[in-house]
């Protein structure tokens, strides 16, 4: 599904990305791990398609297809959705306003008539229930005076309801407490299926206690130098990142 | 389909195709202003000796009045002897443009998912349509008149009802009250007169459409609005005017006079051509509105959607002087490219217990300036005395500006009057996150934006707002990214 190679990114020709290869298949879920700075936020921006950078090497292949040629709306209408890190308030639009302007968009592209406003709510309504999310929350403004838990959980359904074929969450377990973070597993692991694929960007191992990863890759300045199973994570968990750091550093 | 319908389907249109000129042959007068010229429009409209002679009276006060500076505003030398200062299309010449309703609205309803048998309704608002110095057609005007109801042209209600004007034309904004108002007092052109009778609820939206055709021309229409005991009247208006590369002078005058329990909403889209992204060309709009809720329990409130003219120098005002009157304004003022707005209100509170709410969205994008400029003034008098304002500015981009200059002037003690304002910037975050979930940039600055104004936008009447939003949209085209 998703094919990244050789990748280098700069922002103000400061390298960030320096040569990262990935291959992500329909069914899996794959974790990024890595400490702060590693680039890993860099690599879910530059496969949303955020601007501020310059992909100066390398492909990334979606679906057979170049993805650097497509607009962040197209590589949404697309399938790939961004869970974001700090999901962004817009104060006076309503979720549902947004959300159904995004159904539509992407029914636009993909040649389909609009979402009738009945359909619409209903399907609002059982996405709901899958991330748990209170009703009172999709009539609010988009993330407007949402709790850091509550964005998250917005994220999610948002996912549920545009139901990617590639999600990217990026440190959506960051600012969760223990409930919250159940139910984000939970909505996540419910929308698995063998048609999507899922990477997680995260610190901490323990979003991993909740979505078993099929593989975890570390990134570290920008590379991705150890990659594994689940089990790569949990030696993360014990032995923090350093014993990686030593490794590579050693090595140049 | 009617013709009411064709005439509202020009209402309710909203792409800049406005930028077009109709070929309509227009009689004109020589350019160039003086008293003989004055005396020569107060002909042609075959006016009463007092109308003539009130003209004059405001032109002699004109030539001893400057151009005003205070506003924050660059406006070139405006050269007055190089305008002309009556256009009309000639006789027999109606709206022949008026084509079939636009599909665009029709689709922009089914999208709303209004029924159409709600559509129809739309065919329920009267329009006097004004086309240079003259009105071309007032629609539902024996409708009205059932009910004692009188809408007409400006130059109909002279004729006609001469009592009526010669008593309320002036009492709100004298000619003496600045340079536009002396101005457009000595050469008003046309206008739309409105009357509504005791008691009555007028049951249509009254609706005049502006349109400047001809070329150096000055539109400068009047419109007078009388509300008497216990009435209520929703009044619209709209305006548009062709691409030019020369800009054309807009000076008018709005007035509002609401008897005791009376209600009048007025609202307004301004669509005058804004120029060019150069900032060739485009309407230098100086408007002066004013209403004055003169019986008690009376209430005026002015909805505004400002989109264009290359300047804007507009402030419709509340003169609330009955006891327990209130006075709204709500605004949304929209600058892109090198357009520039000062505009905002006045809320002059008299009588007692008296309230006011302002509620302004400045937008900024481009090169352009937009300025919330307000005076909330408490009289002695005004026993409990209230007011609310909120000014809030969005900024596009980095070389635009948004300004506030509340004036709050209060002499009584009971007085309760609050100033909220806010400035924020429309992110690239938000625009990205939109991108992200399949919406297009520029689907996405319209969804930001309509919410930002949302509160003033709600104020419209339906088939207004719908033109508004697409109007937001539009006006900042290619002013992100």
């Amino acid at each position: 599904m998703l094919e990244i190679k050789d990748l280098r990114v700069s922002i103000e020709n400061k390298e960030i990305l320096k040569g990262i290869n990935l291959k992500v298949n329909a069914g899996e879920v794959h974790a990024i791990m890595g400490p702060n700075g590693s680039g890993k936020s860099t690599l879910a921006s530059a496969l949303a398609g955020r601007d501020y950078f310059d992909i100066t090497h390398g492909k990334i292949l979606y679906e057979g297809r170049d993805l650097t040629e497509l607009s962040p709306e197209d590589r949404a209408r697309e399938g790939i959705f961004l869970g974001f890190q700090y999901p962004v308030e817009i104060p006076g639009v309503s979720m549902v306003n947004f959300l159904r302007t995004a159904i539509n968009s992407m029914r636009e592209y993909r040649k389909q008539d609009p979402l009738p406003a009945g359909d619409f709510l209903k399907l609002m309504r059982e996405k709901k229930k899958v991330v748990e999310i209170d009703s009172d929350l999709t009539n609010r403004s988009v993330n407007e005076g949402f709790s850091g838990g509550e964005k998250k959980k917005n994220e999610i359904f948002q996912m549920a309801l545009l139901e990617p074929k590639l999600a990217i969450l990026d440190e959506t377990d960051s600012g969760l407490d223990i409930d919250a973070l159940r139910i984000v597993s939970n909505g996540v692991n419910k929308l698995r299926s063998p048609e999507n694929a899922t990477i997680i960007i995260t610190h901490y191992q323990r979003l991993l206690d909740y979505i078993i990863p099929d593989y975890v890759h570390v990134l570290y300045k920008g590379r991705i130098v150890k990659s594994g199973d689940k089990s790569l994570a949990k030696e993360l968990e014990e032995h923090g990142y350093d014993w990686i750091k030593q490794e590579v550093d050693s090595e140049v | 389909m009617t013709e009411q319908e064709k005439i509202l389907s020009e209402v309710t249109d909203s792409d800049y195709k406005f930028g077009f000129h109709s070929d309509i042959e227009t009689e004109t007068i020589p350019k160039g202003l003086s008293e003989e010229v004055v005396r020569i429009i107060s002909a042609k409209k075959e006016e009463p000796e007092w109308l003539t002679e009130a003209r004059l009276k405001a032109f002699r006060h004109w030539q001893t009045m400057k151009m005003p500076e205070w506003a924050h505003l660059t406006i070139p030398e405006i050269k007055y002897q190089d305008i002309i200062y009556y256009a009309a299309p000639k006789q027999g010449a109606k709206y022949e443009s008026m084509d079939e309703v636009d599909p665009e609205l029709l689709d922009t309803f089914n999208k709303l998912g209004i029924p159409l048998e709600e559509q129809k309704q739309l065919a329920g608002v009267a329009v006097d349509a004004v086309m240079d110095s003259v009105s071309v057609k007032t629609t539902f005007q024996d409708t009205l008149a059932d009910k004692g109801i009188i809408f007409c042209s400006f130059s109909e209600a002279v004729k006609n009802h001469p009592d009526l004007v010669k008593k309320y034309m002036g009492s709100v904004v004298p000619y003496t009250d600045n340079f536009f108002a002396a101005l457009n007092s000595a050469v008003f052109s046309d206008g739309s007169f409105c009357y509504i009778p005791n008691g009555v609820h007028c049951p249509m939206e009254l609706s005049t459409y502006f349109r400047i055709n001809a070329a150096n021309t000055g539109q400068f229409e009047r419109t007078l609005i009388v509300a008497e005991n216990d009435s209520y009247v929703s009044y619209l208006e709209g305006c548009t005017a062709p691409m030019r590369d020369e800009n054309q002078l807009h000076a008018a005058i709005v007035e509002i006079v609401a008897m005791e329990n009376a209600e009048v909403k007025y609202s307004t889209v301004q669509n005058w051509y804004p120029g060019d992204k150069n900032g060739v060309g485009g309407i230098y709009n100086f408007v002066t509105k004013r209403g004055i809720c003169k019986g008690d329990n009376s209430k005026i409130s002015w909805t505004q959607v400002e989109t264009g003219s290359a300047v804007t120098w507009k402030y419709p005002s509340c003169i609330l002087r009955g006891n327990n009157s209130v006075g709204e304004f709500y605004s949304v003022a929209v600058t892109n490219n090198h357009q520039q707005a000062d505009t905002g209100t006045k809320m002059i509170h008299i009588g007692k217990n008296t309230r006011s709410t302002i509620i302004s969205k400045g937008i900024s994008a481009g090169k352009s300036q937009n300025s919330y400029r307000g005076l909330v003034k408490v009289l002695k008098g005004a026993e409990n005395a209230r007011n609310y304002s909120q000014c809030d500015s969005l900024l596009l981009g980095d070389k635009c500006g948004a300004h506030t200059f509340p004036y709050l002037e209060v002499d009584n003690r009971s007085a309760i009057v609050e100033h909220e304002a806010t400035t924020s910037k429309i992110g690239e975050d938000q625009i990205f996150y939109c991108n992200q979930r399949g919406i297009d940039t520029e689907n996405a600055i319209s969804l930001i934006v309509n919410g930002y104004a949302k509160e003033v936008l709600n104020k419209l009447p339906m088939e207004f707002a719908v033109e508004a939003q697409k109007l937001l949209a539009i006006t900042l085209e290619g002013s992100v990214g």
